[in-house]
């Protein structure tokens, strides 16, 4: 669609919001389902899609042993949450704090040290598409929860 | 004999066509765009009358005056109410459902009286009605859908209990349109009051409160070619007397003591503090350009692509449309199999392509159809078949990206 003057218009490519990455995850999310070792365990829920996000962690020493998803979604919050879990497992509390703001920073601002992010990276689409953040954000959100010991349910609203 | 809408010469009277030429607007039932007859009725009021309503001796004020009570005359005449003071202003449909829940449901509902609302009413018409019940001991009941998205057994739900019928007309999910006449005429015999939720029905078809028999009727401007931040309460003249005010302030009074105030007449009694001038002006124009239109026309014009949706639709493998209402207007909510609605919407955007992904204020029925989201297409007088055809191929398309 073409802008008013004066009114700036960012051409984007939607395939950088669903690159085959999120596709992939979304077809075949990777640690889906509940997990039997799990001894922390938060809820998400996104009232705008209706997305509902359930986690299961096994966190001992201060480090995420397992960690597992459940839940339906649109493909941005499925995809999200299942490259969450890969990141988060295996990580410190500690590391993983630091994961999630680096989140935080990508799908809000965009912007981000490339270096670091690693697999992260596929999300920095998302900012483009502020409707979209929510979607994204969701499983972080509820992550964080967990890493915090709340025991709320996350809403996106 | 119909005379044909042409709705490439309608488009022509919307801006937002000319700034974005490939725009596929199908989220009327959302918010309808506006023409530019109904921005100028806005502009004019400001560039040329600017003044308050109905407190000014000056001559702006007084044109102020009549072009507010014009709209409010052209509206009552089209929705073919008896008199312009059975029409209130409000900001907006919810707004005029939550009048009557408090100055009409809070005073005349006690414990064991029925509130009857149906399975496929908008939030709008269901929350005010649940706080209702809350502070009234009143009871809320349901009304059943059906899959096809149809009221279910109604008139075995309307008894001796129920004093108040709470009902959309026409469904923004489904496009139901619901028996008003007769469920109004079984309602009043159990001794119940009417309420219409026409926020779907008067911007798409003809419609006279008279003959429907409600005692309230609700609606939006936004949603019939209006400007936003105004709605309107039709409400029976006995039934608005007999009423207390809503919300206090300036204008609805005749005369305030420190102790006590008493009321102005209809409608003003209902219209507290500075009303909403520009936008009723501009609702007052939507009128003018909609009966210049005709709505029988429009109406047509939205079963033809109703008809050519539906088909269109219906020849993509893997799109479940739901509902299947025998009487409805033009609005479809389908599915993508496999595909979230708003994965779906997003691709659709990509192309220009404006539908609703969501529950479309409608949670109820999104757990009785055991889905959390549909996508949404509705139609309106500017919207063609080619927009169709794009929403076609653009469907196509991103069902080959997921699969
Ligand atoms: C059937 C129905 N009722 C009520 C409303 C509420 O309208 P508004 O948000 O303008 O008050 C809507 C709007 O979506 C609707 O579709």
């Amino acid at each position: 669609m073409a802008g008013k003057p004066g009114y700036q218009y960012v051409m984007q490519d939607i395939r950088e919001l669903y690159q085959e990455v999120i596709l992939d995850h979304n077809q075949n999310p990777r640690n889906f389902g509940p997990l039997e070792s799990a001894n922390r365990e938060a809820e998400g829920f996104n009232p705008l899609c209706g997305d509902q996000l359930k986690l299961y962690a096994d966190i001992e020493n201060d480090a995420i042993k397992d960690i597992h998803f459940d839940g339906s979604g649109c493909a941005i919050f499925k995809a999200s949450s299942s490259i969450m879990t890969e990141l988060a497992k295996g990580k410190s509390v500690e590391e993983a704090d630091t994961l999630f703001d680096q989140f935080h920073e990508l799908v809000t601002t965009g912007s981000a040290d490339a270096e670091s992010l690693g697999k992260l990276a596929v999300m920095a689409g998302v900012h483009q598409y502020p409707a979209r953040v929510k979607c994204a954000s969701l499983a972080w959100h509820t992550l964080k929860n967990i890493l915090d010991g709340s025991n709320e349910t996350v809403t996106t609203e | 004999m119909i005379q044909h809408l042409h709705p490439e010469t309608i488009r022509k009277d919307f801006a937002i066509f000319n700034a974005h030429p490939d725009l596929v607007y199908l989220d009327s039932a959302a918010t309808s765009q506006t023409p530019i007859q109904v921005t100028d009725a806005v502009l004019n009021y400001y560039e040329s009358f600017n003044a308050n309503v109905h407190r000014t001796i000056y001559s702006i004020g007084n044109e102020a005056t009549q072009a507010y009570e014009a709209a409010r005359k052209k509206i009552a005449d089209f929705i073919g109410a008896e008199d312009a003071a059975s029409v209130i202003f409000t900001k907006s449909a919810t707004e005029a459902i939550n009048l009557v829940a408090h100055a009409w449901g809070r005073k005349n509902l006690s414990a064991g009286d029925e509130i009857l609302i149906t399975e496929m009413e908008h939030h709008s018409n269901i929350v005010p009605w649940q706080l209702t019940a809350k502070e009234t001991g009143g009871d809320l009941k349901y009304i059943p859908i059906s899959q096809e998205g149809e009221l279910e057994d109604w008139e075995n739900c309307i008894s001796e209990k129920t004093k108040l019928v709470a009902i959309t007309h026409q469904s923004n999910v489904f496009g139901t349109i619901n028996p008003i006449k007769e469920l109004a005429a079984k309602a009043h015999a159990a001794g119940a009051l009417v309420l219409v939720d026409a926020a779907q029905s008067v911007p798409h078809s003809k419609v006279n409160v008279q003959e429907l028999g409600c005692d309230f009727f609700a609606f939006s401007g936004h949603k019939m070619l209006g400007p936003t931040g105004v709605g309107v309460l039709y409400g029976k003249t006995d039934l608005l007397e007999k009423m207390d005010p809503f919300l206090g302030g300036g204008e609805m009074i005749k005369t305030v003591t420190m102790e006590t105030s008493t009321w102005n007449e209809i409608p003003h009694k209902f219209e507290a503090g500075t009303p909403n001038i520009a936008q009723a002006i501009g609702l007052g124009a939507a009128a003018d350009y909609l009966n210049d239109i005709g709505m029988e026309n429009v109406y047509a014009h939205e079963q033809e692509l109703l008809q050519y949706t539906l088909n269109a639709l219906g020849d993509l493998p893997g799109i479940t449309i739901h509902g299947n209402p025998k009487k409805r207007g033009g609005v479809v909510s389908f599915n993508v199999d496999g595909i979230h609605p708003h994965d779906a919407a997003q691709f659709l955007d990509d192309d220009g392509i404006a539908v609703r992904a969501g529950h479309h204020c409608a949670q109820p029925i999104m757990q009785k159809l055991g889905v959390a989201a549909t996508c949404r297409a509705s139609a309106y007088l500017y919207n063609t078949k080619s927009d169709i055809d794009k929403l076609h191929d653009s469907l196509e398309k991103v069902k080959s990206v997921f699969n």
